[in-house]
């Protein structure tokens, strides 16, 4: 009900350092940011999530890897926390870029990166949304990696380090392929650290065929002055499943956009989360699942622990197109504050067009129970052990929704080294 | 899906001459020529021979709204509204009071008939004075909003003796100048929104309602609010204010004639509940939704608000929409003293093409608010309806609550429904819980109510009647009986 209508922040300062000559997808996507900016709350679709604070920093392109000792002892520290075991496949990118140096690439999945410079014809519009059209502009390398038909790829580690030491602020933008083909699997563990002051900005093209399964964990743990701005567009195929989870640990601002379509009868789609934050971070995960077919299923856990003065956004949609009958959607959306400073937004949102469905979502918003902590206290508990159970209880939940054994294992892994850090 | 289908077809054959309220009364109109600028508004102003303060108060909101832009996140769809080609004015011709009823204009009577107005409140309706020591007594007080002026206000002698003040707004502001200056726009101010603006500066009649300290209202409130005139808008404005332990039960029915031009309705209603006070307001709406291919109907643009300013203060919105093309509408409480109660319970319905976005918002400001959030929601033939409803914690509400619960029916493919909730909290002992669902009338259901003999069209009656339970039984007895006539007669429309 704003009497002024929402101008974005410019966004020059990224549009002049792309070169879309060339490539009408690029000249696209720059015309669009050129028109609405970097939204800044007022757009609906970045009702809680502000990117002004972006303007005020002068990113730069990101220099190549570098031999750096700091790229390795990040690397040493996500490996240990993913609990993998050393000499487990990885395909690693510092600062937006493939290091063949320091990938250890898998057998029985076909690995590549982008020709430099080059934009795939992957099909994304490229002004569907701004971190897509962001992305569109500044992309010059990515993972394009393929589970061949009937082939367990396995599990593998995807790894991005921002590093720039006490250089000055610098932006990358990956534009990441996952293809998983008719009857393959893949597991992928998907981590992002760094240090300094930069932006991630990586786009995942996601597709899996008739009956694949694709398990896909992110842990975002970034930087404490990093920004990361991800965006998925996935797209499930007949009987496939794209089992998603993104841990939000780090950055001091972020968001992961996921759009996940339900192309064909019978798929299924997870589109899992938590977010942990304190100090003054502030993470949206914000997501779009289309049933575009009918008989499909689609699930989302959505957990919040919130302390400080943490922002938690949470923006999902389920759209049940016409066609769709038959659809069976469940959203779940849950909050802990755990300080009188911390924020939680929601929006929990559900578009049908489809009569014979079943959809159905739930929020909660709160502090810990005093019931539940009066109940472990009574048993001689002491009260931040019990506070400790309660809330790793709360998480404990939607990590456990991970199909995947190992991933689930690595997303525990990592939920404890939080735990320590930020709590005990 | 056999039932399903058949109840379809049932439900396209019907079409929506079912309207039973589409008729249209042809009186003398005194009518300001279309447009909307600064001379208008002295006009309006003038007619009503409003204080300078109230001009100015008008003009101010005239000017802000001619910066505002309308609303564009509602979920609703259609063509630009000229605002320069409506009728800002409009009232009756103002005759000597007619000495029986049969003095009065005939059609002024047959509107009041078909509204089912019983005889004795038609003579009051109609401002037949009535000798000394005969005056009828009823439960229910009417201020009848015929258009842009009300026509008269029944029971006032019985209300003034309780010290309740129920009189039409223009009325108020000659008689109570200090008690609307005080309130008017201090729930909803004139910049609030594009169509809260339109309204202040605009607006030509509606209700006010004083209930002093400590006085329960002695019978229930109503107002027919009916859209009579053509091409003109209207543009009500409605203020009730309840003093400490006080308390009034508020109902608002409308019905309009049927006609094809879409009309512009931007009403906005006011109220304040003080210290222990408590205000319930019912509104059945049953305005003309436009023909089954979507032609016509009202566009009904409502601001409703209300401030819980007192401690344990309540304010309690039940709402059955059935009518309008268009409704965009969300009753809110602002819960400011410690302790206050804002619930919503809301039903609403759409069939063929009309388009509903309403919902509710709770702002919890004070310690301990508590609020309750109940919407139904029943969309059929091509149309779509929102459920928008926003939960803020603010972060000195402490140990504050929410509950809330949003289903919807889905009758036929070709409709939509919809369910946007916002919630923001900042505090970390709010409890705030939600929850959804969207189904269509489950075969399981209807086959148990077939199997013991119920027709279809009883069945699907009962189950939607069922799903609505608990809104309805909101509802102050008089207006219950209506509501569930309403949505029976909807339902005919629309699902058998």
């Amino acid at each position: 009900m704003n009497a002024i209508a929402p101008v974005g922040v410019n966004a020059s300062a990224f549009l002049d350092r792309g070169d879309v000559t060339g490539n009408a997808q690029r000249q696209k996507a720059a015309d669009f940011l050129r028109h609405v900016g970097l939204p800044r709350v007022g757009v609906e679709a970045w009702k809680y999530t502000s990117l002004r604070a972006l303007a005020d920093v002068p990113f730069t392109a990101a220099p190549h890897a570098t031999d750096d000792k700091a790229v390795d002892t990040l690397l040493a520290e996500i490996e240990t926390i993913s609990g993998l075991g050393a000499g487990a496949s990885r395909v690693v990118f510092v600062n937006g870029y493939f290091d063949a140096g320091r990938s250890r690439l898998p057998r029985g999945v076909r690995v590549s990166t982008l020709a430099a410079g080059t934009l795939p014809d992957d099909g994304i519009d490229p002004v569907g949304d701004v971190t897509t059209a962001l992305n569109t502009v500044l992309a010059r390398d990515g993972l394009d990696l393929v589970a061949p038909a009937g082939v367990d790829g396995g599990c593998l580690l995807l790894v991005s380090i921002g590093q720039t030491g006490e250089a000055e602020p610098v932006s990358f933008h990956p534009r990441h392929r996952i293809v998983v083909e008719k009857g393959g699997r893949l597991a992928l563990l998907d981590a992002s650290a760094g240090r300094g002051q930069y932006l991630h900005n990586p786009l995942y093209d996601i597709a899996v065929a008739d009956e694949g399964y694709l398990s896909h964990a992110r842990v975002q743990a970034e930087g404490r002055q990093a920004v990361h701005l991800a965006v998925s567009h996935a797209r499930v195929a007949a009987g496939g499943v794209y089992d998603s989870f993104t841990l939000t640990l780090g950055a001091s601002l972020s968001r992961h956009e996921v759009h996940a379509g339900l192309t064909q009868p019978g798929a299924s789609v997870h589109v899992n989360g938590a977010q942990l934050l304190s100090g003054h971070q502030h993470g949206d995960l914000t997501s779009v699942i289309t049933h575009a077919a009918p008989d499909c299923v689609s699930r989302q856990t959505i957990k919040n622990v919130l302390s400080d003065h943490a922002r938690g956004v949470f923006q999902g949609k389920i759209l049940v197109e016409r066609i769709a009958q038959k659809t069976d959607g469940y959203q779940m959306n849950q909050a802990l504050l755990l300080s009188d400073g911390a924020e939680i937004d929601a929006k929990p949102e559900l578009e049908i067009y489809a009569d014979d469905v079943k959809c159905s979502h739930g929020a909660t918003v709160g502090a810990l129970d005093d019931d539940q902590l009066f109940y472990l206290r009574s048993r001689g508990i002491p009260d931040t052990a019990a506070r400790s159970i309660l809330i790793r209880a709360f998480l404990h939940d939607v990590v456990d929704q991970i199909d995947d054994q190992r991933l689930k294992d690595s997303l525990n892994l990592a939920v404890e080294a939080w735990w320590t850090r930020e709590v005990a | 899906m056999p039932a399903v289908a058949e109840t379809r077809k049932t439900v396209e054959t019907l079409g929506q001459n079912t309207y039973k309220w589409g008729f249209e009364t042809d009186i003398e109109m005194d009518i300001a020529p279309k447009g909307l600028n600064e001379d208008t508004i002295r006009l309006i102003s003038s007619r009503k021979k409003e204080p300078e303060w109230l001009l100015e108060w008008r003009l101010k909101a005239y000017r802000s709204w001619l910066e505002m832009r309308e609303p564009t996140w509602a979920k609703v769809r259609h063509p630009p509204i000229d605002y320069q080609d409506v009728h800002y004015y409009a009232a009756p011709r103002r005759k000597p009071g007619p000495k029986s009823l049969e003095e009065v204009d005939p059609e002024l009577l047959r509107t009041y008939e078909k509204l089912g107005i019983p005889l004795h409140e038609q003579a009051m309706l109609a401002g037949v004075e009535v000798p000394e020591g005969q005056e009828a007594r009823a439960p229910v007080a009417v201020d009848a909003v015929f258009d842009s002026v009300s026509v008269a206000t029944t029971f006032r002698k019985t209300l003034q003796e309780a010290g309740v003040i129920f009189c039409p707004i223009s009325e108020a502001v000659q008689e109570h100048p200090e008690l609307v200056r005080r309130y008017l726009g201090s729930v909803v101010p004139v910049t609030d929104n594009f169509y809260a603006a339109l309204n202040a500066a605009v607006f030509t009649d509606g209700s006010f309602v004083f209930v002093p300290k400590g006085v329960r209202c002695p019978m229930e409130l109503s107002t027919y609010f009916r859209i009579n005139a053509r091409n003109t808008g209207q543009f009500e404005r409605t203020l009730i204010v309840v003093e400490d332990g006080a308390s009034v039960s508020y109902l608002e029915g409308c019905t309009a004639p049927m006609r094809d031009e879409n009309q512009l309705h931007a009403a906005v209603v006011e109220l304040v509940a003080m210290e222990d006070a408590s205000i319930k307001y019912s509104t059945v709406q049953n305005w003309y939704p436009g023909d089954e291919n979507g032609k016509g109907g009202i566009y009904n643009f409502v601001t409703k608000r209300g401030a819980c300013r007192g401690a344990r203060s309540k304010i309690s919105w039940t709402q059955v929409e059935t009518g309008s093309a268009i409704t965009w509408k969300y009753p809110s409480c602002i819960l400011q003293g410690e302790g206050s109660v804002g619930e919503f319970y809301s039903v609403a319905v759409t069939n063929n093409h009309q388009q509903a976005d309403t919902g509710t918002k709770m702002i919890h400001i004070g310690r301990n608010t508590r609020s309750t959030i109940i919407a139904k929601t029943i969309s059929a033939g091509q149309s779509d309806s929102t459920y928008r409803g926003l939960v803020r914690m603010m972060p000195k509400a402490s140990g504050s609550r929410n509950f809330t619960q949003c289903d919807s029916l889905l009758i036929g493919d070709r409709c939509g429904a919809h369910t946007v909730p916002y919630i923001e909290s900042r505090n970390m002992s709010a409890r705030v819980e939600h929850e959804a669902t969207t189904s269509k009338i489950s075969e399981d259901q209807l086959f148990y109510c077939r199997q013991r003999g119920l027709s279809e069209e009883d069945a699907v009656g009962l189950i939607v009647n069922g799903f609505c339970k608990d809104v309805l039984k909101e509802l102050p007895m008089e207006f219950a009986v209506e509501a569930q006539k309403l949505l029976q007669i909807s339902l005919e429309g629309s699902v058998g």
